[in-house]
């Protein structure tokens, strides 16, 4: 701190802090502690609060531990989110070794250039284009039955949703994995190549362990980006497939019950806070590799 | 070397195939733009139109909600920046042990759901009566946008010559001079940077905006509201305009890149 005062002298420093202050207390942490306190408390009308019936109370959390079916739909989103995630590791991996160590180093950054293009595309207008797709009149159907095939039903069942949160988020697991695969010295997987390490061992015992970091930035990524995914299931989901999402919204707009959806978004929260500690505990990485 | 053969091919036909997932969807929701159908689809084929881009130029709704994803992003990025910036270099002063705390919660925006974030931003702002709009949506963005900054422009701080800035203070320069002057020229690439991915980071959030908004639209928000309530191909003509946008920025560069390539071959010569 001495060293900043020295540097940018004392006004400069408080303005360093002032605006570090602001983001990580006004907008960060105070609103998060505030969500944790709501979600404490009863739905009152404005006339009622501070009055006798406000105190806090695990009540709101009690409506969900005692909804089956909010339960089974919360767990729904738990499984898919990670079968996401680990569809996503799969296609991923090969791609990203590829790009990094096989293909022509001047070729590279056009595949990525083409590659990145959806990107820039909203998140909401991916999953549209596969509404158009997948529709039972679509073009994909179509194509079936240009085949020979029977055309299939894909929105319906937790289908058209895997599909979409995978084309969604596929480039957030790419990406790291590509940058923590560049950065390996191509002189060991000759190395290990020479020393007659199979294709299998060298990946195994080189390529991944060195890769570590990304693959855990890009499953926190994907997961996080899955399970608090809002606009995939609401675009491709089916009757018989809700999302933890959709329950939190309708008590934030249906219900106006907020204090509920604090709770709910609550849960949301802590759930994303186990999966990076699991993950940072299974591969053995900190914080610090994870988000870069 | 058969097998390695086969996987030389194997591997080819799987990029291939790659690109294809990612780039064929775009292709269809684009070109049904130009279906002379109310549900928008490319088969089957009614005739050519461009009666849906007519739609979307009358459509007032559109146009104010376009105006405010502008509006909306410019504000992020005003806020973004120098937050991002200035927890950047405080960060970088810090010794081991707060150094890792303050980097964790500077970071756990960007791991946090965005409904988590639009959420915790309405409540904040609840209790000191704001009322729910585009001033929350800005400020809920920047907690996680701000973030990404501050990454770029620690990397960019990594690669920063401190004997620069006790050259200047030794021959007298000002502590803002030294700012000015020798900081953040070497932080500008991190800077810009940081601005152009804030700015389209903001113009495609929807979750933080959905929570935060009250009535005003932003472009996703009335996209979403669209699909929900009488999908038109209008969107799909919104969709192409946008995708035409990205592809002709994305040729402009790559062949600004190649010819900063040529020039660089030329000058090794």
């Amino acid at each position: 701190m001495s060293e900043l005062i020295r540097r940018y002298g004392s006004s400069l420093t408080w303005i360093f802090i002032a605006f570090t202050a602001f983001w990580l207390l006004v907008l960060v942490l105070i609103p998060n502690f505030v969500l944790f306190e709501f979600s404490f408390k009863p739905y009152l009308p404005v006339d009622q609060l501070g009055g006798p019936k406000d105190f806090y109370s695990l009540n709101n959390y009690w409506t969900f531990f005692t909804s089956p079916i909010h339960i089974r739909i919360f767990f729904q989103t738990v499984l898919y989110s990670s079968a996401v995630t680990f569809v996503c590791l799969m296609l991923s991996y090969p791609l990203a070794y590829f790009l990094a160590k096989v293909v022509d180093p001047k070729s590279a950054p056009s595949i990525f250039l083409l590659l990145i293009i959806p990107l820039w595309v909203s998140e909401i207008l991916r999953s549209f284009a596969w509404f158009i797709i997948l529709a039972y009149n679509g073009p994909l159907n179509a194509m079936l039955q240009g085949i020979g095939l029977e055309p299939v039903r894909w929105i319906s069942g937790f289908n058209a949703v895997i599909i979409g949160l995978i084309y969604s988020y596929l480039l957030f697991m790419l990406l790291p994995i590509y940058n923590a695969i560049s950065s390996l010295d191509t002189n060991q997987i000759e190395a290990s190549e020479d020393l007659g390490a199979s294709l299998w061992r060298t990946h195994w015992r080189v390529v991944i362990p060195h890769s570590k970091p990304g693959i855990a930035s890009g499953c926190v990524m994907v997961f996080m980006l899955c399970a608090g995914s809002v606009i995939v299931p609401s675009t491709l989901a089916s009757p018989s497939s809700r999302w933890f999402t959709e329950i939190i919204q309708q008590w934030m707009f249906e219900g106006l019950d907020w204090n509920t959806g604090a709770a709910y978004a609550f849960l949301l929260l802590t759930l994303c806070i186990i999966f990076v500690s699991l993950v940072m505990r299974l591969l053995n990485v900190r914080l610090v590799d994870i988000a870069k | 070397m058969n097998s390695n053969r086969f996987g030389h091919y194997a591997i080819r036909i799987y990029v291939v195939i790659f690109l294809a997932f990612m780039l064929l969807p775009l292709i269809v929701m684009a070109g049904a733009a130009f279906n002379d159908t109310r549900f928008p689809s490319i088969y089957p084929w009614f005739g050519f139109t461009t009666r849906w881009f007519q739609e979307l130029w009358a459509d007032g709704r559109m146009w104010n909600a376009a105006k405010n994803t502008v509006f909306v992003a410019i504000a992020v990025v005003a806020f973004s920046v120098p937050i991002g910036t200035a927890g950047a270099i405080l960060l970088n002063s810090l010794q081991a042990r707060s150094r890792s705390i303050i980097y964790g919660i500077m970071v756990a925006p960007i791991l946090t759901p965005g409904a988590v974030i639009g959420i915790s931003t309405l409540l904040f702002w609840y209790k000191f009566n704001v009322p729910a709009g585009l001033h929350l949506s800005v400020l809920g963005q920047v907690s996680y946008i701000a973030a990404y900054v501050m990454l770029l422009v620690l990397a960019r701080l990594q690669s920063f010559d401190a004997g620069l800035e006790e050259a200047a203070l030794d021959l007298g320069a000002s502590h803002a001079q030294v700012v000015r002057r020798i900081l953040l020229p070497h932080l500008y690439p991190a800077i810009g940077a940081g601005a152009l991915i804030g700015f389209f980071q903001s113009a495609e959030n929807y979750n933080v905006t959905l929570f935060t908004r009250g009535n005003s639209d932003t472009l996703t928000v009335y996209v979403g509201s669209k699909i929900r309530s009488g999908i038109t191909p209008t969107i799909n003509a919104l969709a192409f305009l946008l995708i035409a946008a990205t592809v002709i920025g994305l040729i402009i560069y790559e062949i600004r890149r190649r010819r900063a390539d040529a020039a660089a071959k030329l000058a090794d010569e």
